[in-house]
């Protein structure tokens, strides 16, 4: 049995040829539509080792990779795939006429070896080979096997400009942090351009999914971004229920929402915690610390862990709330009384106000362009949030949060953006608690049994828009396209520094707060 | 000015841990036990468990602790054989430390391996300085070990430290399943770092590379790149976790030392 799901609303999937891709996707881009991503997938080889004729298919100079770039108009999808055959590498770059698919392209040709022609700078991003020749590894694709290393001779080196030079800041750099490497191109003390290099800690997720069965991609799916795993794990069950044609209980989908709201929270609470300590703001840096401990403490309290994982499986739940729903409410409206106070003191102390404002700017137009998501995108004016336009589980049932909207663009924005964001979170959680006295709850589980097929489900993760394609085979997964908020976003974080200096650079990747293992992959 | 009453509005937060046992008990799962089952009534539970973490023998059940994601399957599966333990002191001087199948004393190699271990700690023992390093986490890790600062666990009042310079750490804390890209600067920051040094791996994915292991660009565990003195399960490990597993390998449990 065949067939095809998506979570909510509606999707669309057509062909194009390799060669008509780029035009076809700009096409949709100029009736109004937003770029939403890009990847690749290739499915390798299922027959057996055995088989003389699939040893031969499993070489990739006879083998097919597809492309897919996706298109959104409002809650509406369009997947355009198309098939590059017989170890077809070129085609036309998307990125020569659409320039937000300038990190996706250069993601897959790290992975994948394709050849986009005419793009603008194919350096690599997620993961650097050497060469193009036919040895070249292709770690994306399903047949390759063993460990490959990441080459880092392959990454440029060179800048351009008179006294400009670069300042390595990373891997290993002070603070807990996530591991990346910037190089900060400078002449001085203004940083012009900052070139990110994510692949030390490329792990290589995408591929991961392709040996597991439904289940158990579930608990990959939690560990992909680490502090989003409630969307994470809510975006793949939804998926795979879409397969199936069916839905959690309603008390199960009421209890999901309370988690990713929960994990909304804590997300937006992290950002604001490394602006206090960038700015020195310790009894503030103390305060949020200490509701942010609360809110993950809520979560451990109503399912077992502190991020909230293993509470989504496919079908439902692992069960009831492991606490009453009153007692959870009351703790919620105390995390919200003292954070109202501690904002509201935050958001008047000007040494504080004085680093974020007109740090970091994204201008509106350019946040548009490139279909910036979530809070960042909100901060520049640009409102894609899932919640809204394609809802999804119990968000059809809950009063959706008005538009946390501003346009100017900057740190102080996102950081307003957020703060609207966390009590529209504790109000719908609340409102889920609520809810979930009313609902029958007998059972939080359905037994859900997966058929073959292809499913895309979309979240709103903290992040932003969060989404998952995956092709079903024989309760495996066969194909994976993920697409998180963090990497789409983080392609922007060069543009911000336009005129800003290195004390802003702090307060600029706060402002950020991407999950890095979901820009690395 | 407003700061100053704010930041006394709430009084002291702070756990007295590990000088005291801490009262907060969250009902977080800290681990998964195994029930004392006749192995034959327990046959083909291993195969229910993604990072194959369950091991069954003719006589006995068993759980690896550092493979283990505590994603709770065998747990809603076979209640009569799983269930989750809230205890939170899972820290192991000793990779099979973390198998589950010994309530015994430690042996002679655990032993050995304390008492080495604390003869090298001997002059660090109120001013440790921790050097932290991602090698391939999934983020929620550094959230934890950021935890450690805030007001509730408050780790400087122990006179523990996070320090920008490994020239300046006694104590590696490394998160993550050990990155191809992050071998060099592992390798590095650890060869930086003077002697007498500790390495932590933090993490079920830093102890065998959990559920993103095996892969092409990850290892078993960062115990393949640097050597760990102290394993600590858990995906990721709550700051309880992280606290036991610092004071027990700088020596500050006297009678209360790990596993």
């Amino acid at each position: 049995m065949t067939s095809t799901g998506t979570s909510a609303s509606t999707s669309e999937m057509i062909q194009v040829a390799p060669d008509d891709l780029g035009a076809r996707v700009a096409g949709e881009m100029g009736r109004g539509g937003r770029f939403v991503g890009m990847s690749a997938s290739s499915p390798g080889d299922r027959s057996g080792p055995g088989d003389e004729a699939s040893r031969e298919h499993r070489d990739w100079r006879c083998a097919t990779t597809w492309l897919r770039a996706v298109v959104a108009h409002a809650g509406h999808y369009q997947v355009f795939d198309s098939e590059l055959r017989d170890g077809r590498r070129q085609y036309p770059s998307v990125t020569a006429r659409v320039p937000a698919a300038f990190w996706y392209e250069r993601e897959i040709h790290d992975l994948f070896g394709l050849e986009p022609e005419g793009h603008p700078r194919l350096d690599p991003l997620v993961f650097p080979i050497s060469g193009d020749g036919p040895e070249r590894p292709r770690p994306g694709r399903a047949d390759q096997n063993g460990p490959v290393a990441p080459n880092s001779s392959a990454l440029a080196g060179h800048v351009e400009g008179e006294g400009v030079f670069t300042i390595p800041y990373g891997p290993v750099r002070s603070g807990i942090f996530e591991t990346v490497e910037y190089l900060v191109e400078t002449f001085g003390e203004d940083i012009p351009r900052v070139r990110v290099r994510p692949y030390l800690k490329h792990r290589g997720v995408r591929r991961r999914f392709l040996d597991l069965g439904v289940k158990d991609a579930v608990v990959l799916a939690e560990r992909v971004e680490g502090t989003m795993s409630v969307a994470h794990a809510t975006a793949l069950a939804e998926a795979f229920e879409a397969l199936a044609q069916t839905e959690a209980p309603l008390c199960a989908q009421y209890q999901r929402v309370v988690h990713a709201e929960l994990e909304r929270v804590a997300n937006h609470l992290d950002s604001m915690l490394r602006h206090c300590e960038g700015a020195g703001q310790a009894v503030a840096y103390a305060r949020l610390g200490w509701a942010k401990e609360r809110v993950m403490r809520l979560q451990a309290s109503l399912c077992g862990h502190r991020f909230g994982r293993g509470l989504v499986t496919i079908g439902g739940t692992s069960g009831p709330p492991l606490l009453g729903a009153l007692q959870a409410r009351s703790a919620l409206e105390a995390i919200r009384a003292d954070l109202e106070r501690d904002l509201s003191t935050l958001m008047t102390t000007p040494s504080f106000l004085d680093r974020l404002r007109r740090t970091g700017v994204i201008a509106p137009d350019e946040a548009s362009r490139h279909g910036a998501l979530g809070p960042i995108g909100r901060a520049s004016g640009v409102d894609n949030d899932v919640r809204r336009f394609r809802p999804h589980g119990a968000y059809r049932y809950l009063s959706t949060p008005a538009p946390s909207q501003r346009d100017d663009g900057d740190a102080l924005s996102r950081q307003w953006v957020r703060i609207e964001e966390i009590r529209a979170s504790l109000d719908l959680a609340g409102a889920a608690l609520a809810s979930l006295e009313h609902v029958r709850a007998d059972t939080w589980s359905l037994p859900t049994e997966i058929p073959d097929g292809t499913a895309m489900s979309a979240v709103e993760s903290p992040q932003g828009e969060l989404l998952y394609m995956l092709d079903v085979e024989e309760g495996r997964v066969a194909g994976l396209h993920l697409r998180t908020a963090s990497f789409h976003n983080f392609a922007l974080f060069s543009s911000a520094f336009r005129g800003d200096i290195f004390t802003d650079f702090v307060f600029i990747e706060a402002s950020f707060s991407v999950n890095l293992a979901g820009v690395a992959g | 000015m407003p700061w100053v009453p704010r930041g006394l509005r709430n009084g002291v937060l702070t756990t007295r841990y590990p000088a005291r046992p801490d009262g907060y008990d969250p009902g977080f799962h800290g681990s998964v036990k195994v029930s004392p089952v006749d192995a034959r009534a327990a046959s083909g539970v291993q195969t229910i468990c993604p990072t194959n973490a369950i091991k069954v023998t003719d006589t006995s059940v068993e759980i690896d602790r550092g493979l283990c994601v505590l994603c709770g399957r065998c747990v809603t599966e076979r209640p009569d054989v799983f269930s989750f333990d809230a205890g939170f002191e899972v820290a192991s001087f000793e990779r099979n430390g973390l198998l589950t199948s010994l309530p015994t004393p430690p042996d002679e190699e655990v032993r050995a391996a304390r008492a080495d271990l604390l003869q090298r700690v001997k002059a660090l023992r109120r001013s440790v300085h921790i050097r932290h390093v991602d090698a391939g986490s999934d983020g929620s890790e550094e959230w934890e070990i950021g935890a450690l600062v805030n007001p509730v666990y408050d780790i400087q009042r122990l006179g523990v430290f996070f320090t920008a310079s490994p020239r300046h750490a006694d104590l590696l804390l490394v998160t993550g399943c050990a990155t191809s890209g992050m071998d060099g600067p592992l390798k590095r920051t650890w060869a930086a770092m003077p002697d007498p040094k500790i390495v932590i791996a933090a993490g079920t994915d830093a102890v065998s590379g959990g559920i993103v292991s095996p892969g092409y660009s990850v290892s078993a565990g960062v115990g393949a790149v640097v050597p760990v003195d102290v394993w600590v399960p858990g995906s990721p490990p709550s700051p309880f976790s992280l606290l036991h597993a610092i004071a027990s390998a700088v020596g500050m449990l006297k009678d209360r030392t790990g596993r």
